[in-house]
Formats: structure tokens, C-alpha cells, sequence
């Protein structure tokens, strides 16, 4: 996995609530067998029209934001479907970091496994960052994983809050399986003392 | 001991490792698998030399993408991309040796509803899938949720999934269900009064009179929706009613293993006393049959209201509020039973159980569907499908106007060739009523099997109680 630290780079403003992971990668993406390439079909339907033109007042149409590395955004971003080709599309994109005042639990968790840092902060935080965002490609915005913190392109400073052993495995770009694997014997304890409890299952 | 709700107690049972920093190594008793979220995982597997560490817990069936028509075991009468995710996880359940059920196969279906079918799901387990609807399964007393691909390949390896325990939310529903008013209606409502994000950080437990008073459908439809409140999991503790349910299926315990998953499914309950860290009481009298008006499944009322405006809304919902309208095409201050519709779905993991299906019958029995309305039935299983036929209910369909479909998710995602064209609006017993979600610029309202076969009536949102 793709290793992040530190991001200074444009975000792209999208003050929309509930942005489900079907707006994200709609489904007639999800033929794939690959986690590669879904980019080009980054939010498909708010981005092209039937006839594959853009559709000029989306945000990542806008020349400010076609390089957009982080999406400033509102509640309960990817919410729905547990499709982690909602990430894959993120990460193609060339996006590496979602601000949002919240996140649904399952996208959170797909972000981490793909090198993709989901920042929640308060409601009025985002605000501000989004306010920022909205100043398009010259102001840009950092991140910064080991400290912790998001500056805006003022220089106003927040800092956020992540899970220690999610941060861990991002800043280091770590291999879950592998780390869990190295643990094989404590799953194989409890599955013995499991098939004994619960010789059913 | 410290008293324990439901999810504690599944939780410790399955907690393989605990790091200092509370990180958990859960064990998983049974991992679905399909041909959508799938392949990538066991690409990984094949790219790093390694295994399914317990096959025998792991059991693939293909359901998204699949055709729901005749001749769909021929693979020349899918798509090319569908044919090929199918092959692949025909390629991957041989090659890795795990439990198949094959679209030839009478019991393939949607994977929620064949696991509990087959006897897979049981109280008291842990299950996980590709699938954000795996939810559905906390309906036996099982802590059941979705997961990403990276962890469908995780649990493939491993055999368990790295997590932090949510917190404890008791959702009550006390006192009886009026007369037309179903599970799903229980489920939206909830929905309704905690938002799409209400959940978020829990695991659900649902308990109070009208849910024990549901039948193990009703308590699947229940539960299958926890994920659109953003719950991780959705539970209901495992009776009388789930013993039954299990008992004989294929793959339930028998003689002495019985009696000892019974003794320890009767443990399996919330003490009295034990830790919430949020309560939701809602009485069962104060719900009506409801339906869905905008874009996400939060926007939910009785069927009796009209389309609300914007400014009924707060904060960014305001603007997602006007959004959804335009999308939907619909006017404040309309009726919501004025709203025609072109297209009736009903199926899919939230109501395609053969309790949906007879639902509908009895609403559709001696009647004709709205001419020149598409109405469609998708059986969740080809064991629902049959039992249908021999109850009778396929011929009800039939003579109404409806299709009869083969077993699959089918329209609940249009990932096959069942969609809406642009700007058609449906009354869908789905889960999910997102922008584009039954087809591009389709336009979803999530109802009961009972209120689609109404609106399949009269061709517009109906309130099924007048046709009771």
C-alpha cells in the first residue's frame, strides 16, 4: 500500500451531505476485475452527461480543480454500498485525502486499506476548509499525518483526530494481512478453543 | 461479571487478539462471498501465494450482476463484463475450494438470503461480506456487517478482521403494528427519525414488542436496513422463532450439537442491566406504512403526506433537500399517493423472501396491474421462486400483469440488464433510493411488498390499507 505522510495540494469543494458511494463509482463500473483505472468514472454521472461531455459546473471539471488531490465535503460522506472501487476511484483519481464533518464506517475503513487518509472534523472546521477550498487552484491546502494537522492556505492551523494503529499502518504503508498473519498463532489458539466451545460452527 | 448487551457478548466470544490500544483481531465464523466484490481479493491471494484459511467457512454465490431471464446459464446471454466477473468466481470457488452455489443451481440467490436459507447464518456467529447489506444476517442474533474488498481478501487469508467495538445503541419498538404496516415500514421509520448518519459508530440492537412479534422475514428486513442508518451491524436476539427457522436446514447442527447451540443461543441476550450508549424508543402504534420521497432513505414519511419543500429542512440538507426534489421530479405540497409511477420492483436481500412475496399476493390476488406499467417479481432464491409456484403465488403474479423473474438482486442495483430508462419513477421494495441507484435518472420510492402491489394497482403511490 501507497504510504501517506504528508499532502499540500488544491481541494476541491463539494458541500453536498450524504455523497453515497453509487455518486462516488455508480455501479456499471463494478464490472471490473482490476482496482485500477476506475478514475476516469470518478463520480460518472455528475461529471459526464450521457454522451460522456462534461458537465461544466461540476466541481472537478472546473480547470481549478482537475488536479484536486483532497475533497472538502459534507456529512456522511460515502455512505451505502460497501464497494471499495468508491476508494479505488478516489485514489486513481489522483485524490489522497477527504475532509467531511463525518464518514460512513465502512468507506472510513476501505480509505486506510488504500493509501486514502478520511479526515473528520467539526462541522464548522469544515466550513472554514471549505471556504478555503473555494478559492480554487492557488490556494492549497496540507496535511501533515504525523502531526496531525490540516493549515489552510492562510496558514490557519486544525488538527484532527485518527485512529493510532490506522495511522500507523498509513504512515508506514503496511500490509494488514501480513501484519496479521505474523499472529497466526493467537487465531490459531482461539480457533482451536473455538471449534471445542462451538463444534457447529 | 459486568452485565453485557447482545453485541458484547458475540464480540468476546469472538475476540482472537487484543492489542494494548484496543485493536481486535474478531473471528469470523462465515464469509460470503460474491462476483462483484470478490475477484480483486482473491487476485491478491493468487499475487502473494496464499490461501483461503477455512474454505469450509467460506461460501460464494453469484447474485449481482447476473440476467434474471431465461437461458442465463449460458454465459452468451450475459454481458461480456457480467459473464466474465461470473466465470471468475466459478474459477475462484473451484480453485480455492469453497462452498458454490452456481446460477445452474436451484438454491443460488441473493447471498443474504440464501445463507439464512441453507442454514449458513446461526445465532451467536460472526458473519462478514462484500456486501453492506450483510446486515441482514443480525436478524438470527448474529453480528453481521459489510466489509471492502481488501477485507473480503483479510478474512480470506485470515480468517478475521481487524477491528475497534462500536458502541451500543437499543432501538425499541414497543406495543403492536397497525393493521398494513410491515417490518419495512418499521425499518424506514427508524431510518426516518435517526438519519442516514444516526447510526454511525454503533451496533444497533433491535428489541421491543412489535419485534419480537416479527417473523424471521421481518426481522431480516429489519435488520437489512441497519447499514442505511449507518449502523455497523443491526442485531435482534435470537427465540423461539430463529430456533425454528434454523432447525432442519442443511447446514444447522443436528441431534446433540442441536441441543448444545440451543443452550448456548439462550444465553444470548442484552442483561437488564446492561450499558447503552444511546436508546431510541419508537411506539409501534405511531408508525404508518411510509415511503421514500427523495434520494436517500432518511427522507421518509407515511404515505398519507405530501412532498415537502426545502425549507422544511436544516443546514446542508436544505440544499440535498432541493437536490433530491429536482432529481425526483415532484412538487412540494403534492400528495405523495398523486405521484404516478411507471415501474413496480419487488425483490431484492430487503424483501424478496417468500413473507414479501405472499404479502404482495394478497394484495395482487384477482387483480389486474395499471396498463401499460412495467411490474416486475424477483424471488430472492430459486427456493423462494419455487415455493411461490407451489403456494400458488407465481400464477397471482402472473394473472395481474407481473413478470416473473428468476433469483437475484436484479433492479435493487441495476447491475444487470433490469434498470430504469432516464426520468422513469419506480415504487421498489429495494434498500436504496440513491440518485441513479435502479438505473441512470431513474427516480426510486422505497415502499413495502404490500404498498408496490398497490401503486402496481392503480399506477400511482397508493396507501395499502385502502385496498385491504
Amino acid at each position: 500500500m501507497d504510504k501517506f505522510t504528508t499532502l499540500t495540494g488544491i481541494a476541491a469543494p463539494m458541500p453536498l451531505v450524504n455523497i453515497d458511494t453509487d455518486m462516488i463509482i455508480p455501479k456499471q463500473f463494478l464490472k471490473t476485475i482490476k482496482r485500477t483505472g476506475l478514475g476516469a468514472n470518478l463520480f460518472d454521472e455528475m461529471r459526464f452527461d450521457r454522451q460522456g461531455n462534461e458537465i461544466a459546473d461540476f466541481v472537478l471539471n472546473q480547470d481549478a480543480y482537475r488536479s484536486a488531490e483532497i475533497i472538502v465535503a459534507g456529512e456522511n460522506f460515502g455512505c451505502g454500498s460497501s464497494r471499495e472501487h468508491a476508494p479505488w476511484a478516489i485514489k486513481d483519481f489522483g485524490v489522497r485525502c477527504v475532509i467531511a464533518p463525518s464518514f460512513a464506517d465502512i468507506f472510513y475503513n476501505n480509505c486506510f486499506k488504500n493509501g486514502i487518509l478520511p479526515i473528520a472534523l467539526p462541522k464548522d472546521v469544515v466550513d472554514v476548509l471549505m471556504k478555503d477550498a473555494e478559492k480554487g487552484a492557488n490556494a492549497r491546502m496540507s496535511i501533515d499525518l504525523e502531526a496531525q494537522t490540516v493549515t489552510t492556505s492562510d496558514g490557519e492551523v486544525f488538527s484532527f483526530e485518527v485512529d493510532s494503529f490506522k495511522k500507523h499502518c498509513l504512515m508506514e504503508g503496511l500490509d494488514d494481512i501480513g501484519l496479521t498473519m505474523a499472529k497466526a498463532d493467537s487465531i490459531n489458539t482461539f480457533e482451536a478453543q473455538a471449534a471445542q466451545a462451538r463444534p457447529w460452527v | 461479571m459486568s452485565p453485557k448487551t447482545l453485541y458484547d457478548k458475540i464480540w468476546d466470544a469472538h475476540v482472537a487478539h487484543e492489542a494494548e490500544d484496543g485493536t481486535c483481531l474478531l473471528y469470523i465464523d462465515r464469509h460470503l462471498v460474491h462476483e462483484v466484490t470478490s475477484p480483486q481479493a482473491f487476485e491478491g491471494l493468487r499475487m502473494t501465494n496464499r490461501k483461503v484459511r477455512a474454505p469450509d467457512k467460506t461460501i460464494a454465490v453469484p447474485d449481482h450482476n447476473v440476467p434474471t431471464t431465461p437461458g442465463r446459464n449460458d454465459p452468451k446471454n450475459m454481458t461480456e463484463d457480467s459473464a466474465i466477473q461470473v466465470a471468475a468466481l466459478d474459477k475462484n470457488a473451484k480453485d480455492f475450494g469453497i462452498h458454490y452455489y452456481p446460477v445452474s443451481d436451484v438454491r443460488q440467490g441473493i447471498v443474504h438470503i440464501v445463507g439464512p436459507e441453507q442454514g449458513w447464518t446461526l445465532p451467536g456467529m460472526t458473519v462478514v461480506c462484500g456486501d453492506s447489506h450483510t446486515a441482514t444476517h443480525g436478524a438470527f442474533g448474529a453480528l453481521a456487517h459489510g466489509i471492502g474488498t481488501s477485507e473480503v481478501e483479510h478474512v480470506l487469508a485470515t480468517q478475521t478482521l481487524i477491528q475497534k467495538k462500536s458502541k451500543n445503541m437499543k432501538v425499541e419498538i414497543t406495543g403492536k403494528l397497525a393493521p398494513g404496516v410491515t417490518a419495512k415500514d418499521i425499518t424506514l421509520s427508524v431510518i426516518g427519525k435517526t438519519g442516514t448518519a444516526g447510526g454511525t459508530g454503533y451496533v444497533i440492537e433491535y428489541c421491543g414488542e412489535a419485534i419480537r412479534d416479527l417473523s424471521m422475514e421481518g426481522r431480516m428486513t429489519v435488520c437489512n436496513m441497519a447499514i442505511e442508518g449507518g449502523a455497523r451491524a443491526g442485531l435482534i436476539a435470537p427465540d423461539e422463532k430463529t430456533y425454528e427457522y434454523c432447525m432442519g436446514r442443511p447446514h444447522a447442527p443436528k441431534g446433540a450439537q442441536w441441543e448444545a447451540a440451543v443452550a448456548w443461543w439462550k444465553t444470548l441476550y442484552s442483561d437488564d442491566d446492561a450499558h447503552w450508549d444511546a436508546v431510541i424508543t419508537i411506539a409501534g402504534e405511531d408508525i404508518a406504512p411510509v415511503v421514500t420521497w427523495g434520494t436517500s432513505p432518511e427522507d421518509v414519511l407515511p404515505i398519507t403526506a405530501v412532498v415537502p419543500s426545502a425549507s422544511d429542512f436544516q443546514g446542508g440538507k436544505v440544499g440535498a433537500a432541493q437536490r433530491s426534489l429536482d432529481y425526483m421530479g415532484l412538487t412540494p405540497g403534492t400528495p405523495l399517493t398523486d405521484i404516478e409511477i411507471d415501474t413496480v420492483f419487488i425483490g431484492s436481500c430487503t424483501n424478496g423472501r417468500i413473507e414479501d412475496l405472499r404479502a404482495a399476493a394478497a394484495i395482487l390476488k384477482g387483480k389486474k396491474i395499471k396498463e401499460g406499467l412495467r411490474a416486475m417479481i424477483v424471488p430472492g432464491s430459486g427456493l423462494v421462486r419455487a415455493q411461490a409456484e407451489e403456494e400458488g403465488l407465481a400464477d397471482i403474479f402472473k394473472d395481474a400483469g407481473f413478470e416473473w423473474r428468476l433469483a437475484g438482486c436484479s433492479m435493487c442495483l441495476a447491475m444487470n440488464p433490469d434498470q430504469l430508462a432516464e426520468g422513469e419513477r419506480c415504487a421498489s421494495t429495494s434498500n436504496r433510493n440513491f440518485e441513479g441507484r435502479q438505473g441512470y435518472k431513474g427516480r426510486t420510492h422505497l415502499v413495502s411488498p404490500g404498498m408496490a402491489a398497490a401503486a402496481a394497482i392503480t399506477g400511482k403511490l397508493t396507501d395499502v390499507r385502502d385496498m385491504m
